[in-house]
């Protein structure tokens, strides 16, 4: 099942880009409605095989919806969902070749763990002996072997998501959905836990579509994500794009932690665009290529580590500079976090890395700062 | 978001729901209007002991001949014959000192359950409900014993000296009351456990902390939390009380006008079963009230 | 101020477990009573319960309400159980209201309202009262009973169980026999257990409902008490006493000792 050169393919794995690549989940315009309520409005989305997918969005984005209507629990209102160029509506739950993983891990509080990682496969009618030899295996592969015959309640939280994990691989899914699989995790384990999954999709070379509203967690495992926002996807694409080229405010603002500057578009065009941006008195300057008429309202998006902040003026003051006086400071460690208070009463935050022990900060409270930065440290979003 | 799959073996679905709701339709909804029907007809010396009877043969002349013989007679009697009118206003009354009662006895043995040490509630919810359990007809009459002239209450108070001659109490509306208190004793702690113990006792502190002494706070935020538990329980045994029939029988005097009461002898004593639907449908009409708003209640409670 | 709260707390618990107990302390007591003045500790003796068991009046009775007890729990379980799974799962149907208004009136129904309409029923319809009138009579009240314990489960039962086994291939049939049943089963023998005693305790909807031949305990039981109070009563009462004070400690002794075995479990688990 594992081919010889993961790595690579790994690296070279893009087949969204390729025009010629055929999805191996699709959804066709698909609207959820639950009475009143659009869960999900005409939603059209490409999953590649092997493609580790992740639905991102605040809860109610309707990310869940989307799952379950893949998973057969619930059905879509309007369109379709495609699985290997197959329509899935109208096929329940236990006639489809998913499996999930559930939030709550949904084990069975009254069979052993061998039991529940069995279930699956006695309702698939296989042989006694092959099923005890799939379950050895997948016990093997969570690394539960020792704990078999216990009942989930004598499990900890972690050794239940593994045994969760390990009964909705043991069918061998076409596509595995994890539902906020690690949401009851503690930080560290999860961290953990995150890269076990890479691993284990990587190895089995099974699709994984998971939902969280965790982008840390997104970022880390997924090839790419979608970002939703009230029952439609804002932006797909992997996550290094998502967080250095969000296409909108929401999305920008969701990921991570960024500066919004508005103004209005002072020149666009091939290689480079202009910002005046009124409120802060700055003018913005970058090699983007934008599509937007004089005078559009835009706004510069820039993430606080690409601020260079210090205390002598830069050569040109008037383009991508912006003075101001330290308003607070936060202390986490690797990083500061520095509030600057613009004349405005604009609050720009910007972070430096602590490269060394910290004796004495070279810039402290109400110290007059400049903020500066390259023009390609920023994007302009005009929604 | 958890909504239904789509029930694709949609017609077994509905006969599980079509088998308990044609069951109680039949055995509980289609006999009142049996019921409202027999309270409009007159008393017969035959079998059944009531005319008309209705019959597919008569054909629709008959029918409509039959439907002419329906009276109003029984109604009016009971809104008319005083005894009747006693009968439901002494019903309602003693219903409603009773809720009373039990409401204060109960409400401390609650509390007090409440906030026992935890690993002791589970215990103490058995020995509540253990009573309950056990006949509620042979707890009425284990009071008949403590009651009497010859009773054990008497002798007791005789031997303390408290009196010199033995008080009457059995056949008195004094033992209805406590022989109602008693056995509906557990339906209201139950429902007043239930919210007490669920109750955050951090707020009591919130509430000290701010300045509230602990009587205060009582009033001011244990009982509103506790409100509830305190309309379930007093539906729960307003409701019935209301109509009860085996304590005025048992620990009731012949003074003692309980409508129950009225009805078990007019259907078995007096044989006259439309005076007894009467009595019934009437009973049915004032009860409709509070048993709508019990219902209310509970479906809050159930959306909850 | 602690200290006093839990003085006021302890002595309103005693006192109110002394008011709920000494009666039937009492009468326990007094079935052991050799006098046949009930109020005359006349000495210790057994005699009333060997008189018990040469009265064939009684033991006909206590056979019947056995039997009664136990045939209508059994229907009134399978049947509270289907209305409580239509109350918690089928959402909005049409006539849910009227449903629900149907599972709860007879909870609070005067017994006598509910008897009379049944009994009008069974002479409406024409069929010979007895045993079977009465077992009809009692499922249609217990059941109700059986729902409301059983509903109480199915609310706070995690539905994703049921979906992870339909996502592991178990049709909804199957999955309500080996997933949902299973972890609902508790509940379902509880709200037996309540449907068995409820139908051993009645006497109204009894008296009403029943022919010739089918007097029940309670039935029997109240024809002598009208009479005053007679040792054998008390002894009969003690036995009937005994039997379900033992029923039902021992379910709790039971459910006492899984959770501690769960507790263990956990502590368990915790350790890794």
């Amino acid at each position: 099942m594992v081919g010889p050169a993961i790595g690579p393919v790994r690296r070279a794995f893009a087949p969204w880009n390729d025009p010629s690549a055929k999805p191996f989940i699709e959804f066709r315009n698909v609207t959820k409605r639950f009475g009143d309520f659009v869960a999900v409005k005409d939603l059209s989305l490409k999953i590649y095989e092997r493609e580790f997918f992740a639905l991102l969005g605040p809860s109610g984005c309707g990310k869940t919806t989307l799952m379950r209507m893949l998973g057969g629990f619930d059905e879509p209102t309007e369109g379709s969902i495609l699985l290997e160029g197959k329509d899935l509506v109208g096929i329940p739950p236990y006639r489809r070749p998913t499996n999930m993983m559930f939030q709550s891990y949904a084990l069975f509080p009254h069979m052993t763990v061998a039991d529940n990682i069995a279930f699956g496969l006695k309702q698939a009618g296989m042989p006694k002996a092959d099923i005890q030899s799939r379950v050895d295996e997948m016990l093997a592969l969570v690394k539960l072997e020792k704990f078999a015959r216990r009942k989930p309640h004598q499990l900890s939280g972690g050794q239940r998501q593994r045994v969760a994990l390990a009964r909705s691989l043991a069918k061998k899914p076409k596509v595995l959905l994890l539902d906020e699989p690690l949401g009851a995790l503690d930080k560290k384990l999860r961290e953990e836990t995150q890269f076990e999954l890479m691993d284990l999709q990587m190895n089995l070379g099974m699709t994984f579509l998971i939902v969280t509203h965790d982008q840390e967690e997104a970022m880390t495992v997924a090839d790419r994500i979608a970002v939703m926002n009230n029952g439609v996807i804002v932006q797909v694409a992997t996550p290094a794009e998502i967080y250095e080229q969000p296409n909108s405010r929401y999305v920008a603002d969701f990921i991570g932690d960024i500066n919004l500057i508005e103004g209005k578009v002072a020149s666009a065009g091939e290689g480079g665009t202009r910002l005046a941006c009124a409120a802060t008195g700055a003018t913005v300057e970058t090699n983007q290529t934008l599509t937007a008429a004089i005078g559009d309202e835009a706004w510069f998006a820039i993430r606080p580590e690409k601020m260079r902040i210090s205390r002598d003026a830069p050569a040109d003051p008037a383009v991508n500079a912006l003075a101001g006086e330290v308003w607070d400071i936060g202390y986490l460690g690797d990083v500061s976090i520095y509030h600057v208070r613009l004349p405005t009463g604009a609050t720009v935050k910007a972070t430096i890395t602590n490269a060394t022990r910290l004796v004495e900060r070279p810039i402290s409270w109400e110290d007059k700062v400049w903020l500066t930065w390259s023009r390609d440290a920023g994007v302009v979003l005009t929604r | 978001m958890a909504a239904e799959a789509k029930d694709r073996s949609g017609w077994l679905r509905w006969l599980l729901v079509a088998i308990p709701f044609a069951w109680l339709l039949i055995f509980f909804l289609i006999p009142f209007f049996n019921v409202l029907k027999l309270s409009f007809s007159t008393r017969a010396r035959a079998l059944p002991p009531y005319k008309p009877v209705f019959d597919f043969a008569d054909g629709i002349a008959g029918f409509i001949a039959k439907l002419q013989q329906l009276t109003l007679a029984n109604h009016l009697s009971l809104f008319t014959d005083p005894r009747y009118v006693e009968a439901y206003l002494s019903s309602l009354k003693i219903a409603a000192i009773s809720t009373i009662l039990i409401l204060i006895v109960a409400y401390p043995i609650a509390y007090g359950m409440a906030r026992a040490p935890r690993e002791w509630r589970s215990m103490l919810v058995m020995m509540v409900i253990l009573p309950f359990w056990t006949s509620f007809l042979i707890r009425v009459y284990a009071w008949i014993g403590i009651l009497g002239n010859e009773g054990l209450l008497n002798g007791f108070l005789l031997w303390l000296g408290v009196i010199d001659q033995p008080i009457t109490i059995l056949t008195t509306d004094w033992a209805v009351y406590i022989g109602i208190v008693y056995s509906y004793l557990p339906f209201m702690i139950l429902p007043l456990y239930a919210t007490l113990e669920k109750m955050d006792e951090t707020l009591l502190e919130a509430a000290a902390d701010l300045g509230c002494p602990p009587i205060q706070a009582f009033w001011k935020i244990t009982f509103p939390i506790s409100l509830p538990g305190v309309v379930a329980g007093c539906f729960l045994v307003f409701i019935p009380i209301t109509g009860e029939f085996v304590i005025p029988e048992l620990l009731g005097g012949s003074g003692t006008k309980m409508i129950g009461k009225t009805l078990w002898y007019e259907f078995f004593n007096n044989r006259n079963w439309p005076l007894a639907s009467a009595v019934a449908v009437v009973l049915l009409l004032i009860l409709v009230v509070p048993i709508v708003l019990f219902q209310n209640a509970q479906k809050a409670s159930e959306a909850k | 101020m602690r200290k006093g709260q839990s003085w006021f707390n302890t002595t309103s618990v005693a006192l109110g477990f002394a008011f709920l107990y000494a009666p039937i302390v009492i009468l326990v007591i007094y079935s052991f009573n050799d006098s046949k003045l009930v109020t005359v500790w006349g000495g210790f003796s057994t005699r009333w319960y060997v008189e018990l068991l040469n009265d064939q009046a009684m033991l006909d009775a206590a056979w019947i309400t056995l039997r009664l007890a136990l045939l209508s729990a059994t229907m009134a379980t399978i049947l509270g159980t289907l209305a409580a799974i239509t109350m918690v799962r089928f959402g909005r149907f049409l006539g849910r209201s009227l449903f629900s208004g149907m599972i709860y009136a007879p909870l609070v129904m005067p017994d006598v309202i509910t008897g009379l309409s049944l009994l009008l029923l069974f002479v409406s319809i024409d069929i010979d009262r007895g045993f079977w009138t009465v077992t009809l009579a009692h499922t249609t009240l217990t059941m109700c009973f059986v729902a409301v314990v059983v509903q109480s489960r199915l609310v706070v039962f995690d539905r994703s169980l049921e979906e992870a086994a339909l996502d592991l291939g178990c049709p909804p049939f199957k999955t309500f026999f080996v997933i949902t049943l299973p972890l609902i089963l508790p509940a379902v023998v509880a709200g037996w257990m309540l449907a068995f005693t409820l139908s051993l305790d009645d006497l109204v909807i009894a008296s009403f409902t029943t022919g010739p031949g089918a007097t029940t305990l309670p039935m029997k039981i109240f024809s002598q008490v009208k009479f005053g109070v007679t040792p054998e009563i008390n002894a009969i009462s003690t036995i009937l006493i005994t039997i379900v004070a033992i029923g039902v400690i021992a379910a709790s002794l039971f459910n006492k000792r899984r959770e501690v075995e769960r507790q263990k479990a956990e502590r368990l688990a915790m350790q890794g």
